[in-house]
């Protein structure tokens, strides 16, 4: 019971020190905050967690039967189109729904911020951890897809993880100055879908992001999620669908930049949430 | 012991409060063509005063907690306290100021904070510890001695969408009580539950004083503060207005309420009370009086008619609202005037009856026959008792009871 005495000085911005220190002391609550999403998600559903495998496959067959049938689009030499499309679809949707969640979720949580104190941020970046949980079923989902196709990928899969993680910064980097901005002006409340729904035809997930023109590339790969996508099928195909450097060097820039901005804006305003949610 | 656990210095938080807006977020368009203005009209031309105006919560707020200490505190609505609370636990910042805490903090804002309602009792007992700041580990090693004291064991694993609201709260206030925080801040919680859970948890607030830790407590139940915290600290519009032993507190609090509610539920104007007064035999007049006083209570009241079966009563009460007694003159035989005019009764009692502190008077008249209540002023008059040095008894500042009646004693040895 008697655990070390903490000293605590609260004042008018002084929290910094402190800060860290609280975040690792409820560290077992990310974990928690995510486990009770997950565990709520699919209660009172019948077909529970299938619902998160099956909203990808659905997407990715749709995307089969327009692009592919219909408008004709190609996968490079030797892929089949679904594998193409499943392989940047996969990354991308965690990068959606990540980013929605996020996004609203300190207005969900509203009762807990307004009465009981923890470091803010524990919040969206749980919701983020949500949807990385998600995201590992589809990447179960994608593996059988490739068992179907009886496609074998090379030693470029090793380096999937940092893809990942890539594609997890830009989520929560986008989130927290989402979040926070949420808080005060609830505009974002109708920017949030928008970003997403018009995101998934900018970022390089029906077609390769070599179809893009070479004189408009750099402000393509503005984009952090085109990085992730072409990075995804580099690593899963072989190496068929080409990564340039400056594509992925331009993803982890924006990406660190949103993150550190991410993260300064949100601890700036962190303060008065309780005051103004 | 040495230093004190919490020290509040010139603490402040002021709001701003908006009239033109409706709702507390600020809508992007409104920052965009405030900024705008701000650019095509100098600050001079703008109008003021029709959009903002600060409001402090809290102002040049100083106290000190020491450790072990149960303070409670106390205002009317909008006095600061939860303000205070928030400022304390860290939900919301200062405006300016400082608070120094020696010790963990554990907050109980509201009961259930964070419970999900989809989840089971099992399930919300580990999540409400988290948010709370417990980790599994302690949450695990105290869970059998939770549910005990929630008593919903049958219930575990049953989503609390289901449950009772008592259940709930039971099981809410069992996670927060097994917190182990140097310091525990209370907001009016316990306003739910049934008597027998509230005196359980009242009980379990006393074990952790007792157990050296320091809890701050909030309440609008005078008659609890007074069983639970040894002091107190009154608010007033976000600034203190009185410090120390809690019944001496709550007194102040008292006195300083609005007198006199009339609290007539079909107020008619057949009969009503007109006025009030304590004095002593000898004519003196409060508001102060010797505890070794004897004391007349003299009520006047007026009939506009001559009413059957009418009833004239006082009760004497404590500051905190509790009947020490209730009266009336047909309980001596004597029989309350029913014919119109005006009347006066005067009760007599005895000295020696009433402990140190602040005493209140209620009035009414009302009809024994068919129980109408004709007028019913609560807190008429409101008068103080002080010790009486030849009294030993009421010179002691600390003595369990609510009244003191004198006890004729024998003392010998067998």
């Amino acid at each position: 019971m008697s655990t070390r005495r903490q000293e605590l000085i609260i004042e008018t911005g002084r929290t910094e020190q402190q800060y860290w220190r609280d975040l690792w002391h409820f560290r077992e609550l990310f974990y928690i905050l995510a486990w009770r999403d997950i565990l709520v998600r699919y209660k009172q559903t019948v077909i529970g967690i299938a619902w998160a495998v099956i909203r990808p496959f659905v997407t990715v067959v749709v995307f089969t039967l327009v692009f592919n049938r219909i408008a004709k689009l190609e996968a490079p030499e030797g892929i089949p189109y679904a594998l193409f499309v499943s392989v940047a679809m996969m990354p991308w949707q965690f990068f959606a729904s990540a980013l929605s969640e996020a996004s609203g979720s300190l207005l969900n949580n509203a009762g807990l911020i307004s009465k009981v104190y923890f470091p803010r941020l524990i919040i969206p970046a749980g919701s983020v951890i949500t949807s990385l949980v998600d995201f590992a079923i589809t990447l179960a989902m994608l593996a059988v897809l490739m068992l179907w196709y009886q496609y074998a990928p090379d030693w470029r899969v090793l380096t999937l993880p940092l893809f990942i993680l890539l594609a997890f910064a830009a989520a929560l980097g986008s989130g927290l100055l989402l979040c926070a901005l949420n808080v005060k002006y609830r505009d974002f409340r109708y920017v949030v879908p928008f970003i997403v729904q018009f995101g998934l035809y900018v970022s390089p997930v029906g077609f390769s992001s070599t179809k893009v023109p070479e004189y408009l590339r750099w402000v393509y790969d503005l984009n952090p999620m085109v990085g992730v996508i072409d990075g995804f099928r580099w690593a899963c195909l072989k190496g068929t669908a080409p990564l340039e450097v400056h594509t992925l060097a331009s993803s982890v820039v924006v990406t660190a930049t949103m993150c550190i901005y991410g993260v300064w804006y949100f601890r700036r305003t962190e303060q008065t949430f309780a005051d103004v949610i | 012991m040495s230093s004190p656990i919490i020290q509040v210095e010139n603490l402040g938080k002021s709001y701003r409060i908006q009239h033109q807006q409706r709702e507390r977020y600020t809508a992007l368009r409104d920052v965009i063509s405030s900024k705008v203005r701000s650019w095509v009209q100098p600050a001079a031309q703008r109008p003021v005063g029709d959009s903002e105006e600060e409001f402090w919560a809290i102002k040049d707020l100083s106290f000190e907690v020491k450790e072990g200490d149960v303070v409670g505190i106390i205002g009317r609505n909008g006095a600061g306290k939860s303000t205070l609370l928030k400022l304390l636990s860290r939900i919301t910042a200062p405006t300016i100021g400082r608070i120094h805490l020696r010790g963990r903090v554990a907050t109980l804002l509201e009961v259930g904070t964070g419970f999900h309602p989809e989840l089971t009792g099992r399930e919300n007992v580990f999540l409400n510890g988290a948010i709370l700041g417990m980790t599994r580990a302690e949450v695990r090693a105290k869970f059998d001695e939770i549910v005990a004291f929630a008593e919903v064991e049958r219930f575990l694993d049953t989503p609390v969408k289901r449950y009772s609201s008592g259940m709930y709260v039971r099981l809410a206030f069992a996670v927060a009580a097994h917190l182990e925080p140097e310091i525990l801040i209370v907001d009016e919680v316990l306003a739910v539950g049934d008597a027998e859970f509230q005196k359980k948890c009242l009980g379990k607030m006393k074990d952790v004083s007792r157990g050296g830790r320091t809890v701050l407590f909030v309440s609008h139940n005078m008659g609890i503060m007074r069983n639970v915290c040894q002091t107190g600290i009154l608010l007033e519009q976000g600034r203190r207005v009185a410090e120390g032993r809690m019944s001496k507190v709550i007194d102040e609090y008292v006195q300083r309420s609005p007198t006199s509610t009339r609290f007539t539920a079909n107020r008619n104007e057949d009969s009503y009370v007109t006025a009030c007064e304590v004095r002593t035999p000898d004519g003196k007049k409060g508001p102060t009086f010797f505890t070794n006083e004897p004391l007349q209570i003299v009520v006047r009241y007026r009939n506009e008619r001559s009413i059957n079966g009418l009833r004239v009563g006082f009760n004497i009460a404590l500051a905190d609202g509790t009947i020490l007694l209730a009266c009336t003159p047909e309980d001596e035989g004597c029989n309350s005037c029913m014919a119109a005019g005006e009347h006066e009764v005067i009760g007599a009692l005895e000295p020696n009856l009433f402990l140190k502190g602040l005493h209140q008077i209620h009035a009414a008249v009302w009809n024994r026959s068919d129980g109408t209540i004709y007028d019913d002023v609560r807190s008429i008059t409101q008068f103080t008792m002080e010790a009486a040095r030849e009294r030993a008894y009421s010179r002691e500042t600390v003595r369990p009871g609510l009244v003191q009646v004198p006890v004729r004693w024998s003392v010998k040895t067998i």
